[in-house]
């Protein structure tokens, strides 16, 4: 039994369809990468999850219950943390735990054990009597996760939680996202970082509210429509990067040209690898295409059929 | 499901906030007192002291004791004499005096010989609280220096009225009672609808909305603690009023306190319907200043509801302040019990009612 389910899952604002009969299924334990540009919807799956917005048409279940019917069951059963946190800035870390238990309705015994369990996962008890508001964003980062799961949630939704954190706090979080889906927490993170998107067990790219590409990442680089017959993905790496961008972007066999860093990533014909390799100057080394060169690719075949 | 789910969580999250934020408490404690010195002092509608200077053209005996009695008074204050009408009329044009009394030269003589002498004052006539309060007491005092004069001794028909429930008519005891529910409503609006705006721009709120909790605990969770520093203040302001303005407590205490619990819901209402529609915190502040004109003005605290148009005599009956004042007048001036006093009761704990009710039902469409 997945532990979300949307089937054609459709959400309008007026005559806006923000999210466009959208297909999800994940299972327990699952850590599920929802991507995609600004605007593409991500945030309203979340919300619709929840319980906090009129499905149009489809249907969005959760732990097995239909939100529309049992939103307040289900609330109690998630946890949300958002990239603005929801903190309460003028409240110690301490009382901004106390606050969100007290708001899940836990016992006083089970608060105890649980403010134990939060504590000591997010390594906060240091800064325990301390305002919400003096801790760095890494910290609150942390003091958000440790209220968003005070109630041991079996399901949790981070949507861009890294957004403005440093790289060890970012890696530290998906530390903890990965010790609690070993529980057989289930989580749906969405973010624009290509790095947290490899780490996650399944990846969905939704484009215009639509759900484009869905599986593994492995299963996504390997996706026919982003590997087009007779085309190859070729890294070249020169001095001058930009120059030669321009330069390559008018070939006729070169299809897309991106810089990466310091090189750029090309997809070009196969039978013109020499006369590439002749217009750069260098050789370029064939590569595998990474998740953000599939979502490139993507995008570009949805806007040119368009 | 639960509908005041989160309560009292978020009850003690906001009293958290006002002990961390005791700037607000302070601020809440000590600007009553100090617009109650303000208000109470500047909307002194008594009139005295009147800035007076008498023109007596043949001073006598009889003369002299006319001037007496009106130095002898509070209304009149005595500046000097004048020995012209041009001096008379420049000291009232350039606002000096505001009322010349002017003695005839034959005032004695007419006296003594029961010929009937004419005594003028000349009221300056642009503040019309003044000059009427100024001709009111001046003809008083003409009928009893009549009466002593006159050999009889005695008149016929003598007026003797008396003023009921506040027998000195002073003016702070009319109005500070009122000012108790003016200052503290626009207080409790001002605070709930900033709390709550506040909420929403750092976006706690958004997140409250993915828990269990309902829009109902949310609100009510809310408030108490804002009824309670409103509670805290009515106590404070009639302390001040008791002890700065010496203005007695006629009826009890208890109804005043009891009756404050619905007005001050209703009020913590009216400023949960302004958070709904504030988009941020200076927008709730002016909203809420803006309930302040009509419970100042249409509430029957400074002008009397029934001489209003009709139209604002409907305005005025949706105002909690209304209610409200009407119960601090009547105990604390009249003397009245709850059971003559029940019905603003009533209708405030309506009010509270339904400004909450309908700020949920807000609340809840906001979320969806
Ligand atoms: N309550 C709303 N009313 C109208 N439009 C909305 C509302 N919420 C979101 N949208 C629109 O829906 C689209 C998708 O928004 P969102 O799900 O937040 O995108 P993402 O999280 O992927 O950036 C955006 O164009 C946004 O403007
Ligand atoms: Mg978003």
């Amino acid at each position: 039994m997945p532990v979300i389910e949307t089937q054609d899952l459709t959400i309008r604002f007026g005559d806006f369809t923000a999210v466009d009969q959208v297909s999800l299924s994940i299972e327990r334990g699952e850590v599920f990468g929802l991507l995609g540009p600004n605007g593409s919807g991500k945030t309203t799956i979340i919300k619709a999850l929840c319980g906090l917005v009129r499905i149009a048409s489809g249907s969005a279940r959760l732990l097995d219950l239909d939100v529309r019917q049992h939103a307040a069951e289900v609330r109690q059963r998630i946890g949300y943390m958002s990239q603005r946190f929801g903190l309460y800035e003028d409240l110690t870390v301490r009382e901004n735990i106390e606050f969100y238990s007290g708001v899940y309705g836990l016992s006083a015994e089970r608060y105890a054990r649980r403010f134990a369990e939060v504590v000591a996962l997010t390594t906060i008890t240091p800064y325990l009597d301390r305002r919400a508001g003096q801790l760095s964003g890494g910290w609150k980062q942390r003091l958000a996760l440790a209220c968003a799961i005070i109630h041991s949630p079996e399901v949790v939704f981070l949507d861009e939680p890294t957004a403005g954190i440093d790289p060890v706090a970012r890696r530290a979080l998906w530390d903890l996202v990965f010790l609690l889906s070993g529980q057989g927490v289930t989580f749906l993170v969405t973010t624009h970082y290509m790095d947290e998107a490899e780490r996650c067990g399944r990846v969905g790219y939704l484009y215009n509210s639509k759900l484009v590409a869905l599986g593994t990442v492995d299963e996504l680089k390997r996706l026919p429509a982003a590997n087009p017959p007779g085309t190859a993905r070729f890294e070249i790496t020169c001095p001058n990067v930009m120059e030669v961008l321009a330069a390559i972007r008018l070939l006729p066999y070169v299809h897309e040209a991106t810089i990466f860093g310091q090189s750029i990533h090309a997809l070009a014909d196969v039978s013109a690898t020499a006369a590439l390799a002749a217009a750069v100057n260098v050789t370029p080394r064939l590569i595998e295409p990474s998740l953000e060169d599939v979502f490139v690719t993507l995008t570009n075949q949805i806007r040119n059929a368009a | 499901m639960n509908l005041f789910s989160g309560t009292i969580p978020m009850m003690r999250k906001e009293f958290l906030h006002l002990r961390r934020d005791q700037g607000t408490v302070i601020f809440a404690l000590l600007i009553p007192v100090v617009q109650l010195i303000i208000f109470g002092f500047a909307l002194n509608m008594n009139v005295r002291q009147i800035p007076t200077i008498v023109y007596d053209q043949s001073p006598s005996q009889r003369s002299r004791e006319l001037i007496e009695r009106f130095r002898a008074t509070d209304t009149f204050a005595l500046l000097g004499h004048v020995t012209s009408d041009e001096e008379l009329y420049r000291e009232i044009r350039q606002g000096h005096a505001q009322v010349a009394l002017k003695i005839p030269a034959d005032y004695a003589d007419r006296v003594l010989e029961g010929r009937g002498a004419t005594v003028q004052l000349l009221v300056d006539g642009s503040d019309s609280t003044v000059s009427g309060a100024a001709l009111n007491v001046f003809s008083s005092l003409i009928l009893l220096e009549n009466q002593r004069l006159s050999n009889a001794g005695k008149s016929i028909v003598e007026a003797r009225p008396a003023v009921l429930f506040n027998p000195a008519t002073r003016s702070p005891n009319f109005f500070v009672p009122g000012l108790v529910a003016v200052l503290v409503q626009i207080m409790v609006i001002l605070l709930v609808a900033l709390s709550v705006v506040r909420e929403r721009e750092r976006g706690t709120l958004d997140q409250l909305t993915v828990t269990p909790v309902q829009p109902l605990g949310v609100m009510v969770g809310k408030m108490i603690p804002y009824v309670a520093l409103g509670f805290l203040e009515i106590c404070w302001v009639l302390l001040i009023m008791r002890v700065v303005f010496a203005v007695p407590i006629n009826g009890s205490l208890a109804t005043l306190l009891i009756i404050a619990v619905p007005f001050l819901v209703a009020s913590s209402g009216i400023g949960l319907l302004i958070s709904t529609k504030a988009q941020s915190q200076a927008e709730a502040f002016q909203m809420s200043f803006g309930t302040m004109l009509p419970s100042i003005f249409l509430s029957g605290y400074i002008f009397p509801i029934n001489n209003m148009p009709l139209q604002f005599q409907y305005v005025s009956k949706i105002i909690p302040t209304t209610y409200y004042i009407d119960v601090t007048r009547g105990v604390i001036l009249r003397g009245a019990s709850l059971s003559e006093l029940w019905v603003n009761g009533a209708v405030l704990s309506l009010m509270a009612l339904v400004t909450v009710a309908l700020a949920a039902r807000q609340f809840q469409r906001q979320l969806s």
